[in-house]
């Protein structure tokens, strides 16, 4: 737009550099939470989540085997021998390329690989770039294994164990596969029931006439902005009173509810704007009004329909609040996901592997519906609030 | 399984019924109660069509008075009764009670602060993204990267800002990113310039813009008159101004603690504005989309003009668009206040108000559940309910104006 008059920008590198800036910054938090939701507890308290992107120097203590443990000795030639890998049997990490080493912690660099540190009384250690080591003694070895202070070279290295954890476990605490059940059946309902009362309000406020009509737009639209901690207590009460109590029914009800302005207002505004001649024909033709609105207006206000199901469907997936007081009763057999993080946050604060996973389990459906429908949501946004 | 077997049975039954309602009502309708034949078919057609406008609103309007209108009234009745007392009237004194609580004035002062900073953050960012996006071939890809955090929940946003302000003890490494990017100062020149020059000379600046503004006002009542509108529009700006001023002066001769990891959600003053940083991540995203639509919307003559009069790419952003996208930054503005109002998983899963963090929102749930407050609670929540009835006056007002 700003190129026309022959006045193309010079700046244009720069728009560049600050749009990629503002990217990275807005993506940044996300790609933490997930890039950690694949690392074991251990590397995550061991490194910041952006080093594991890369192959990191890091100083490891490590231990050779115990000489006290059946068959880790070997007599050879009249030496006591030990051999093996100082990251363990199988080498996890067999392709870490230790840079320099050493036994005392006042020297971790004292050798490079290949070289043979003397331990003193003859005892000697050999250890190789890769891991592996010979310790070898006159007389019979004792006490722990041992210490040997690598700088080591790792490569990247990622797990899908925390998603087993998290989703696969019978722990009640960590699993969430309940709780994605349960929002699921939460939010599927609390999706389409509005959209269903909505779509008929909408229609008969768009193309019907009565007295009154005039008024009751006014009255959605104001009701567009009550803060719904406003009907927490009345209508707890009301659900208690009337013996609904806490539970699915509940919270459908009340998401039915509290959506229902959004709804009549977008898919009203939509509606309106349909043409008014095939509307007048069909009518013409001896359409009664049911059939019109299911022959004719439901398959052309599908766009609005899907943009309202989508902020619908987000809304209910990621709320916190209705769920914690229309929902969840003592027994917490109906719990969200969204109640579910709340809780690892207060009992498991620094379990940085569930926690993550949590997390970004249940905010992979909401990003997977986003990307997918983005189209839609951001007509719906433009139309319900460009007015 | 049986929780998925049961919500699918409840999917069938509900919205089944809801369709069922429909169907049935207006065969009932034109059928059994006024059926479209026989000596009054005319008769009878009209009066179906004047009744079934209400039977297509019925569930509606029952759901929005139900749910929203209803609690209103009984919001405010609860507010003046005391429930101990098995619902006496007691006239304002829960909001008495409330009005002593330092709790409640923190809570108050805190919601200020959001109510000023993440609107405004929100859309200057978003105006920003917009209007850089907008230049660019590939500006469509980032504008949905920008836009994604709107379908992150809040509580997944508030475990994501955990992580990067996690603090672990000085000996170990440091896993949040501030804790890490604030162990590479140590006191030098660097420091100096990023933790003192910068954010003074930014508060600066912010503080010339606010004069500047001040002075277009005063300069306006002289002209124009408006002298109540405009003197409390200044008075607002000169604190703004001084807060600014203040700050500046703090960033300067603030005593560092270099070296140290520091739990900053612990830290009364920074810590809510750590908690406003994930409202604006969220809500940059949808004052982009808004007011890059908007930005696309101009008449292109208009910068066309400008530009042949040898207006510069800002003079054009500032003189030429901004005035003509007023109206919708306006409605951006109003939306994310409203939003703001209502914020209260961040707070709940983040600090749960402690360290002087409280909102309103999170006030009420905690009078509401904890304290079994009712009466307070229910105070609270008509003070939210007062705060916004301006933006709610002025939407039914421009919905009629509208519809004329």
């Amino acid at each position: 737009m700003d190129n026309i008059a022959g006045t193309k920008s010079g700046l244009s590198w720069a728009v560049h550099i600050s749009v990629v800036a503002l990217v990275i910054l807005w993506l940044f938090p996300t790609v933490g939470l997930f890039v950690s939701s694949f690392r074991t507890a251990d590397q995550i308290s061991a490194s910041g989540w952006w080093q594991s992107l890369f192959a990191t120097e890091q100083n490891q203590t490590l231990r050779a085997g115990d000489p006290d443990d059946e068959g880790v000795q070997v007599l050879t030639d009249g030496v006591y021998v030990i051999e093996g890998n100082l990251f363990g049997a199988g080498g996890e990490t067999g392709d870490a390329n230790i840079s320099v080493w050493g036994t005392s912690s006042r020297a971790i660099d004292a050798y490079v690989p290949g070289e043979t540190a003397d331990l003193g009384d003859g005892e000697t250690i050999t250890v190789q770039a890769n891991g592996d080591y010979v310790q070898t003694s006159p007389v019979e070895m004792s006490g722990r294994g041992q210490r040997v202070f690598v700088t080591a070279e790792t490569p990247p290295e990622f797990t899908a164990d925390n998603y087993q954890q998290v989703l696969l476990s019978d722990n009640a605490t960590d699993s969430m596969a309940k709780a994605f059940f349960n929002t699921l059946t939460v939010t599927i309902p609390a999706t389409i029931i509005p959209i269903v009362i909505a779509a008929f309000a909408a229609y008969a406020l768009a193309w019907m006439d009565f007295p009154g009509r005039a008024l009751l737009i006014a009255f959605v639209v104001a009701l567009l902005v009550v803060p719904l901690q406003l009907a927490l207590i009345p209508l707890l009460r009301l659900h208690l009173g009337i013996g609904i109590g806490k539970g699915y029914l509940g919270v459908w009800l009340a998401h039915t509810g509290f959506g229902m302005p959004l709804a009549i207002y977008l898919l009203r505004n939509y509606m309106v704007g349909l043409p008014r001649d095939i509307i007048e024909n069909a009518k013409v033709d001896g359409a009664t009004d049911f059939q019109i609105f299911t022959k004719i207006i439901l398959p052309l206000s599908f766009p609005a329909l899907a943009s309202f199901a989508i902020f619908q469907f987000l809304w209910t997936w990621n709320d916190l609040l209705v769920a914690k007081v229309f929902l969840i009763d003592a027994t917490g057999q109906t719990t969200v996901m969204t109640n579910q993080i709340v809780e690892l946050l207060g009992t498991r604060g620094g379990n940085w592997e569930i926690l993550s996973t949590a997390a970004f389990v249940s905010i992979s459906v909401p990003l997977i519906v986003f990307f997918a429908m983005q189209k839609y949501l951001v007509r719906g946004l433009l139309a319900g609030s460009v007015k | 399984m049986e929780a998925a077997l049961l919500g699918i049975v409840t999917i069938v039954v509900g919205v089944g019924g809801c369709l069922a309602y429909f169907y049935f009502s207006n065969q009932f309708l034109d059928h059994v109660l006024f059926p479209a034949k026989g000596a009054n078919a005319g008769r009878n057609i009209n009066r179906a069509n004047q009744i079934r406008p209400w039977l297509f609103l019925f569930p509606a309007i029952f759901a929005l008075s139900l749910y929203l209108a209803y609690p209103v009234v009984a919001t405010l009745w609860y507010s003046v009764t005391d429930r101990s007392q098995g619902g006496a009237f007691v006239g304002f004194a829960n909001y008495a009670q409330m009005m002593d609580e330092p709790k409640f004035w923190e809570a108050m002062r805190n919601n200020m602060l959001w109510l000023i900073i993440v609107p405004a953050a929100s859309t200057a960012f978003g105006l920003l993204a917009a209007q850089l996006t907008d230049r660019i071939k590939w500006g469509s890809i980032a504008k949905s990267l920008i836009f994604m955090p709107m379908a992150i929940s809040f509580v997944g946003a508030a475990v994501i800002f955990k992580l990067i302000y996690d603090t672990r003890p000085v000996d170990q490494a440091q896993i949040g990113v501030m804790n890490a990017v604030w162990l590479q100062f140590e006191g030098g020149i660097g420091s100096l310039l990023i933790l003192r020059l910068l954010p003074a000379l930014l508060m600066l600046c912010g503080a010339a813009a606010g004069v500047y503004v001040i002075i277009g006002q005063v300069t306006a009542i002289r002209e124009k008159g408006g002298v109540l509108v405009r003197g409390l529009a200044i008075l607002v700006l000169a604190w703004i101004v001084f807060s600014l001023l203040s700050l500046a002066l703090g960033a300067v001769t603030a005593v560092h603690p270099y070296g140290e990891p520091q739990t900053w959600l612990t830290i009364p003053g920074w810590n809510s504005f750590l908690l406003m940083i994930v409202l604006i991540w969220i809500q940059t995203g949808f004052a982009m989309v808004i007011l890059s639509a908007a930005l696309r919307g101009i008449p292109e003559e208009t910068i066309e003009a400008a530009i042949v009069d040898g207006a510069n790419p800002f003079q054009v952003f500032f003189k030429i668009k901004l005035p003509q996208i007023s109206g919708t930054i306006v409605v951006v503005w109003t939306t994310i206040t409203l939003t703001v109002l209502k914020v209260f998983d961040i707070v709940f899963a983040m600090t749960n108000g402690q360290w002087e963090t409280q909102v309103l929102a999170n006030y009420m749930f905690d009078k509401l559940f904890r304290a079994n407050d009712w009466g307070v609670g229910s105070a609270a929540a008509m003070v939210i309910m007062l705060l916004v009835s301006p933006i709610l006056v002025w939407n039914v007002y421009n919905a009629r104006k509208e519809m004329r």
